[in-house]
């Protein structure tokens, strides 16, 4: 069905509404990655079988169905009830026959599924209540969680393409782009380059040919802001990308997404296959002449490409190996054309901008960093998940009121946020608001908006080695102060972490990584010491316990700790069983022991001792 | 190892013969055969008029790439960094020794190989394994081979 008008496309919007009954009972399951892997799939399916089944009045299957990521992983795999937003926590598959007897067909809440908050102790229904949401504010994920992202119907009904439709039928291509110059959007990938300034300097470039790119290549471990987007409203990036097309020019699109997010293909091509249809994509878009298609483009798995220029190579079929940036890829692209390159977020969130105004956008959010930002939360924090906060808010509010802080009582360490080129703050700078500009000047960065909170159970030094592990992996070669310098950094940080190094080595790590800024051509390279210089500035103590102690305060590093179990020990097996040197010994019901000798300190009994009787010294 | 030229052909010919279409190509044929083999490289460089050392070159760069074969069963150990904090290292630690092959490593009898990933995007669920694209969330290291085992 082509929609050809303007006028088509709100009757359609008008149709798709009507066919919402609001009064209704409908069941939203989480598929998000997070509940996918707790087994969400098997809810859905369990759904639609027991509904099938029952024949009920007004809750049929089509009353169920799948969303993108709800974003409150720790409590997955979550199903919404609406219209009262009733949240159901770590459903199994043997609820589900509970919840269409009691809630669906009864009207009673299943108390057990309830979130309690751990605060005031109290069971919450409504979900827009629970601390984890109240405190968000949703703009670039405002559909994720909430439609079915392999329905246009859905995303058509809350408003999706008529800021498209607006653009193209109402506004030229300079009062899109000063639109959104007005909002203030900075890139969302990391750097927080003015998106307006750029889509202008590429639409001023003589050319006839231009290219709209989508970075999808969330290579930052840590993050997964990207990836619940475009598997959870891949429509909304496609319409971001189109408003673009009509700013700059453009006939052609790509949406680069990287390996390990084979669903957020799968969801791209069939949300590209229904614009298709309907006429959104390809020629004459709405009937308004704009010729635009979007292609996808799967990454081969290399953390670089996720670098423009070695994206745009990446495109094209090469290696991915970034070049100077003194010609910049807004004049000189892919295939040397001129070419508009955006974060998967940055596009979600321009139909917003156009809809409600630059103006209202740069209202939120702090001067300089206009808007919200999405961000995961991982690592030791209670609630995992994906949240949006407007900018500016404090490390702390995201931390401990959204994040209810820390597991198991245990001390907060720090928070790395950038991925691999950001860095690790520390308590002290928990106050800090949240924008751009205040992180970078701490010493670390926004980055692409993945945060992993460490306890007092982390080392710092092992940390910083992690990165640069990952870092000498991921160097593409080109510049020799990266590959060689990194993988110098790397070595003097391992041997920090047996125990083997002198103070000397730690001043060598630090002059080194000078030179690594220095000289190398790109961000990866550029950053690449971040790691070390962020936890060198605020742990110190931390590598000088290693250098001339011998010891890991946080207990992680192997050859500078020991294990031994305490009187807590019930004598249970469970590290016996897992110990692969058969360095436990011990009867059932009595307190086990660990032969040092023999121990070579793999951790595994204290992963999963269950009754804290493991002592890391 | 031999392999059915006209079904590489197949899985060639499904792009157009363009250099730009390297990559494709090559995760096509990688996802045909789990790795890529030599007669493909070079029936590759000869469809899309790419020198050989390129498609070498390209084969290596990218991690998703493998010039050996790889076992039935693939096992992705997350080492992104929530897992890392959350005992990723642990959990490879007890595969390797449950399958006797290191990560990169295929078993002798080509049942399974244990590959790890520098993040999947699963965080919140730390740590992450994936056997055969099925998500496992918070693996315990001493259930990870009992899962491996369920396939």
């Amino acid at each position: 069905m082509r929609v050809d008008s303007v006028e088509k496309l709100d009757r359609l919007r008008d149709d798709y509404r009507k066919a919402i009954d609001t009064q209704k009972k409908r069941i939203a399951v989480c598929l998000g990655p997070g509940c996918l892997a707790m087994g969400s799939d098997v809810i859905l399916k369990e759904f639609k079988k027991v509904l099938a089944d029952k024949k009920i009045k007004d809750v049929t299957v089509e009353s169920v169905k799948k969303t993108g990521c709800h974003g409150f992983c720790a409590r997955g795999p979550l199903v919404v009830i609406e219209p009262e937003g009733i949240f159901y926590t770590r459903v199994k598959k043997n609820h589900v026959a509970d919840i269409v007897e009691k809630t669906l067909i009864n009207g009673e809440i299943i108390s057990k599924l309830l979130y309690i908050d751990p605060q005031s102790k109290k069971q919450i229904t409504d979900y827009r209540e629970i601390p984890f949401y109240s405190h968000q504010q949703r703009i670039s994920l405002r559909n994720v969680g909430q439609i079915d992202p392999d329905s246009i119907g859905d995303y058509i009904s809350s408003g999706g393409y008529s800021a498209m439709a607006k653009a193209l039928t109402s506004m030229t291509s300079q009062e899109v782009i000063d639109e959104v110059t007005k909002s203030g959007l900075r890139g969302r990938g990391g750097a927080g380059f003015p998106t307006g300034r750029k889509w202008e300097t590429c639409a001023g470039v003589e050319s006839d040919t231009r290219y709209v790119i989508c970075n999808g290549d969330e290579g930052d471990p840590g993050a997964f802001m990207d990836r619940c987007i475009m598997e959870g409203d891949p429509h909304s990036v496609l319409e971001g990308m189109i408003i673009c097309a009509h700013a700059i020019g453009s006939r052609q699109g790509y949406i680069y997404v990287r390996e390990e997010y084979p669903l957020a293909v799968i969801n791209l091509q069939t949300a590209i296959d229904a614009a298709r249809e309907y006429g959104f994509l390809g020629e004459n878009i709405l009937g308004t002449g704009l010729n635009f298609d979007i292609k996808i483009s799967r990454g081969g798995g290399a953390f670089v490409c996720g670098e423009s220029s070695a994206l745009m190579k990446s495109v094209a079929g090469e290696v991915g190996e970034p070049r100077a940036k003194y010609i910049r890829s807004v004049v000189k692209g892919l295939r040397d054309q001129p070419t508009v390159l955006n974060n998967v977020e940055s596009f979600a969130t321009v139909p917003v901008i156009l809809n409600k105004g630059g103006e209202w956008f740069a209202s939120v959010g702090t001067k300089k960093s206009t808007g919200t930002k999405a961000f995961s939360l991982a690592g030791k924090i209670n609630n995992t998940g994906l949240i949006e906060v407007p900018m500016g808010v404090t490390l702390r509010e995201i931390i401990y009121d959204i994040g209810d802080g820390i597991p198991k009582g245990r001390k907060f360490k720090a928070v790395q946020t950038g991925g691999p080129s950001g860095g690790c703050l520390p308590e002290d700078k928990l106050d800090l608001p949240v924008d751009f500009d205040t992180l970078t000047e701490a010493g670390s960065m926004m980055g692409s908006g993945g945060m992993v909170i460490m306890d007092d159970r982390t080392c710092m030094v092992e940390v910083a080695r992690y990165f640069l592990e990952f870092l000498v992996f991921e160097s593409c070669g080109k510049c020799v102060p990266c590959r060689e310098g990194l993988y110098q950094l790397y070595r003097l940080c391992t041997k920090i972490c047996e125990g083997e190094a002198t103070e000397d080595d730690l001043e060598s790590m630090e002059r080194l990584s000078k030179t690594i800024q220095i000289g190398s051509l790109c961000g990866l390279g550029q950053s690449g010491p971040n790691p070390f210089i962020s936890t060198v500035k605020y742990f110190r103590d931390e590598y000088l316990a290693h250098i001339r102690d011998k010891k890991c305060p946080g207990g992680v590093c192997r050859k500078l700790i020991t294990y031994r179990i305490n009187d807590k020990c019930t004598g249970c097996l469970a590290c016996l069983d897992v110990c692969p040197v058969d360095a436990i010994t011990g009867k059932k019901k009595e307190i086990h022991v660990i032969n040092t000798e023999i121990c070579d300190r793999c951790g595994a009994c204290y992963a999963v001792c269950t009754f804290d009787a493991i002592d890391i010294e | 190892m031999e392999h059915d030229i006209n079904k590489i052909r197949e899985v060639i010919s499904r792009s157009p013969a363009d250099p730009s279409s390297l990559i494709t190509v090559l995760q096509d044929i990688q996802r045909e055969f789990h790795y890529l083999p030599c007669e493909a490289l070079k029936e590759t460089a000869k469809a899309l008029y790419v020198p050989l050392s390129k498609v070498f070159s390209a084969s290596t760069f990218y991690n998703a790439f493998s010039l050996t074969p790889r076992g039935e069963n693939i096992i992705r150990v997350c080492q992104g960094t929530a897992c890392h904090i959350r005992g990723a290292d642990q959990l490879l630690e007890q595969l390797e020794i449950g399958l006797k092959i290191k990560a990169g490593q295929t078993t002798p009898d080509m049942k399974y190989t244990i590959e790890i990933v520098n993040c999947v995007g699963a965080c919140a669920m730390a740590p992450v394994m994936i056997v055969n694209n099925k998500y496992h969330a918070n693996v315990r290291c001493d259930r990870a081979m009992r899962l491996v085992k369920r396939g």
